[in-house]
């Protein structure tokens, strides 16, 4: 895990905050990968066990897992639940779409 | 107010002490150690002034550190608010004595997708818990949290219950503040009580009167006794929420037969001997009766046997008061510089009932007296409602017997000739003896009659005797036989 903010030109950082090894976390995880894929590697995302780093939980305030957040904006934009419809993820972060697999 | 028959402490439950020390003997000695109670109140009605004082007591006077999970206020707020109260929050966080989990609500832009649980603020909550070592935890208020989700109630629902089930695991004792929509209605929105309490706990600040009640009342304690009935409350600058005890519980009031002299020679003849030292005597007549005289003579007759004498006067000021005096011969200056006398005045509409009870019960721990007399109880209860009055009286009367104090109160009759008054009627039951003052008319001479009407526990003279009144006060003369009826209304009312 890093605290490096996107720079201009490098690609884009997604924190992917979940809890443990829940069929939640699972989901959410295959789900990230599905995503990047999508996007042909244009988006990054770091996943943050909070179990592991609780403290990071508090200064992120995450209330909700899995949360998936673009920290980069302010304040963050955050999607919540296990990201089940890329399209609807890609969407709310204003990535556009190249080949989805669906 | 009722109190369930027999008062025992539970064994087999730990307590762990509030500091809300009247509300503590409501619930035989504290919250049940790791449990849940859930404290349901309208905003404003001092929830979170109840739960930080119940961190605040653990960690100031049980070393017991604390969490505080806050989703409404940021822990800034809170600081800020609870400083008047005497809490150092912030040296307190300093030290870890208490950690926040700040879980207020943020600016983010958040979208629910699909399937979550709470596991990010289960861990939040309980990293805190484990890094404070803590031992008490409060959740201010969970209401929040079904607003923060809004969409996802079931889920807020079960997940409050996982919080709940792990934070008990952990061996806290927890607080959980829900919101209320009224006073007399639903016990919390969501009905949070329903599925995480132990415990349900109702604080409301109640219109009456055009007056401003707070009170606190014990629902339902799982596997525990509890008295039943609101409970009147203050909130005061340095010392946060003060419950005032309707009665003292656990106290056995021993009935001592010891007496003390009523300050009158004559009215210690006709009570077989004077008062009794813990026992609370009314004194009821119209206005000029006597009423204050007997009360001069009460706290003179203490002085003069080397007590201490503390007045509370509602209906004159000192200078009258101190005037009176001279008149019958009674130098409350000389009292008072030798420190055998307090006299405190103050207007009835200063300050609250509680506020009255809890001043009174200040000054008798710091005044120390052995006699004390409150002139008049009907100018007290021109400003509180019937039941707000009578509670206050029931926990003055017990107070004032728990310390072994003699005490007098007066009461007013409104109507200058004969008897019966509301207030008369309303004080007398709690009042262990009572004395009559009346004007009686007798061809055309007015006179002034005293009669001793119950005396618990004792023989008295049941006559009614006419009395004068010089420079040196009250003089008993012989007794009335042809008086006209006027104590009559009350002669039959009130059984000793």
């Amino acid at each position: 895990m890093s605290d490096r903010q996107p720079l201009p030109g490098t690609v884009p950082l997604l924190r992917l905050y979940i809890a443990g090894e829940s069929p939640g976390a699972r989901r959410a995880l295959a789900n990230a990968k599905r995503l990047v894929s999508a996007l042909d590697g244009r988006v990054h995302i770091e996943v943050i066990d909070i179990l592991a780093t609780p403290e990071v939980a508090e200064t992120a305030d995450i209330l909700a897992t899995p949360t998936l957040s673009d920290d980069s904006t302010d304040p963050p934009r955050r999607l919540i639940g296990d990201i089940s419809n890329i399209a609807e993820v890609l969407s709310y972060f204003g990535y556009s779409r190249k080949d989805i697999a669906s | 107010m009722t109190e369930t028959e027999e008062i025992t402490v539970d064994p087999v439950l730990e307590r762990v002490k509030t500091g809300v020390e009247a509300f503590d003997d409501l619930v035989m000695g504290g919250l049940p150690r790791g449990r849940t109670t859930v404290v349901g109140g309208t905003p404003g009605s001092g929830k979170t002034v109840f739960a930080t004082q119940f961190l605040a007591h653990g960690i100031t006077e049980l070393s017991e550190p604390g969490v505080f999970v806050t989703f409404e206020e940021t822990p800034a707020e809170i600081e800020a608010n609870m400083a008047s109260f005497g809490w150092d929050i912030r040296g307190w966080r300093g030290t870890d004595k208490l950690v926040f989990v700040d879980a207020s609500p943020r600016d983010s832009d958040q979208v629910v997708v699909g399937d979550f649980d709470l596991a990010g603020l289960l861990t939040r909550i309980l990293h805190a818990a484990r890094s404070a070592q803590a031992r008490r935890i409060v959740l201010d208020s969970v209401t929040q949290l079904f607003d923060h989700f809004v969409a996802d109630q079931t889920v807020v629902r079960r997940e409050l219950l996982r919080i709940a089930t792990a934070l008990k695991r952990e061996g806290l004792t927890v607080l959980m503040t829900a919101e209320r929509d009224s006073e007399y209605g639903e016990i919390s929105r969501h009905r949070v009580e329903e599925f995480v309490a132990d415990n349900v706990v109702i604080l409301r600040n109640a219109l009456d009167r055009e007056r401003r009640r707070r009170t606190i009342e014990v629902l339902k304690m799982r596997g525990s006794r509890h008295v039943e009935g609101e409970v009147p409350f203050t909130l005061m600058v340095d010392r946060g929420m003060v419950a005032v005890p309707l009665s003292s519980l656990r106290l056995e009031q021993q009935s001592g037969s010891r007496r003390v002299t009523s300050g009158n020679r004559e009215l210690d003849a006709m009570t077989s001997g004077g008062f009794f030292r813990d026992s609370v005597t009314l004194v009821s007549g119209a206005t000029g009766t006597g009423k204050t005289l007997l009360v001069t003579h009460f706290l003179a007759g203490g002085v003069a046997a080397g007590e201490r004498a503390l007045l509370v006067g509602y209906e004159e000021s000192r200078g009258q008061l101190f005037r009176n005096a001279r008149s019958w011969s009674v130098d409350f200056e000389a009292m008072e510089a030798d420190d055998r006398l307090k006299v405190v005045c103050l207007y009835p509409e200063a300050q609250s009932l509680p506020d009255h009870l809890l001043m009174i019960r200040e000054l008798v721990e710091e005044f120390d007296p052995q006699r004390l007399a409150i002139d008049s109880l009907s100018a007290l209860e021109r400003i509180a409602p019937e039941t707000g009055f009578r509670e206050f009286l029931i926990s003055l009367t017990s107070f004032i017997k728990k310390r072994e104090i003699a005490g007098l109160c007066t009461a007013t009759d409104k109507s200058l000739v004969g008897g019966h008054s509301a207030s008369e009627q309303h004080i007398s039951t709690l009042t262990d003896s009572i004395i009559l003052l009346r004007y009686i008319q007798q061809a055309e001479f007015m006179h002034r009659g005293l009669m001793v009407l119950k005396m618990r526990g004792s023989e008295h003279d049941k006559q009614i005797r006419r009395f004068t009144i010089d420079t040196s006060g009250m003089h008993l003369g012989q007794p009335l036989d042809d008086a006209p009826n006027v104590f009559g209304d009350a002669l039959g009312s009130p059984s000793a």
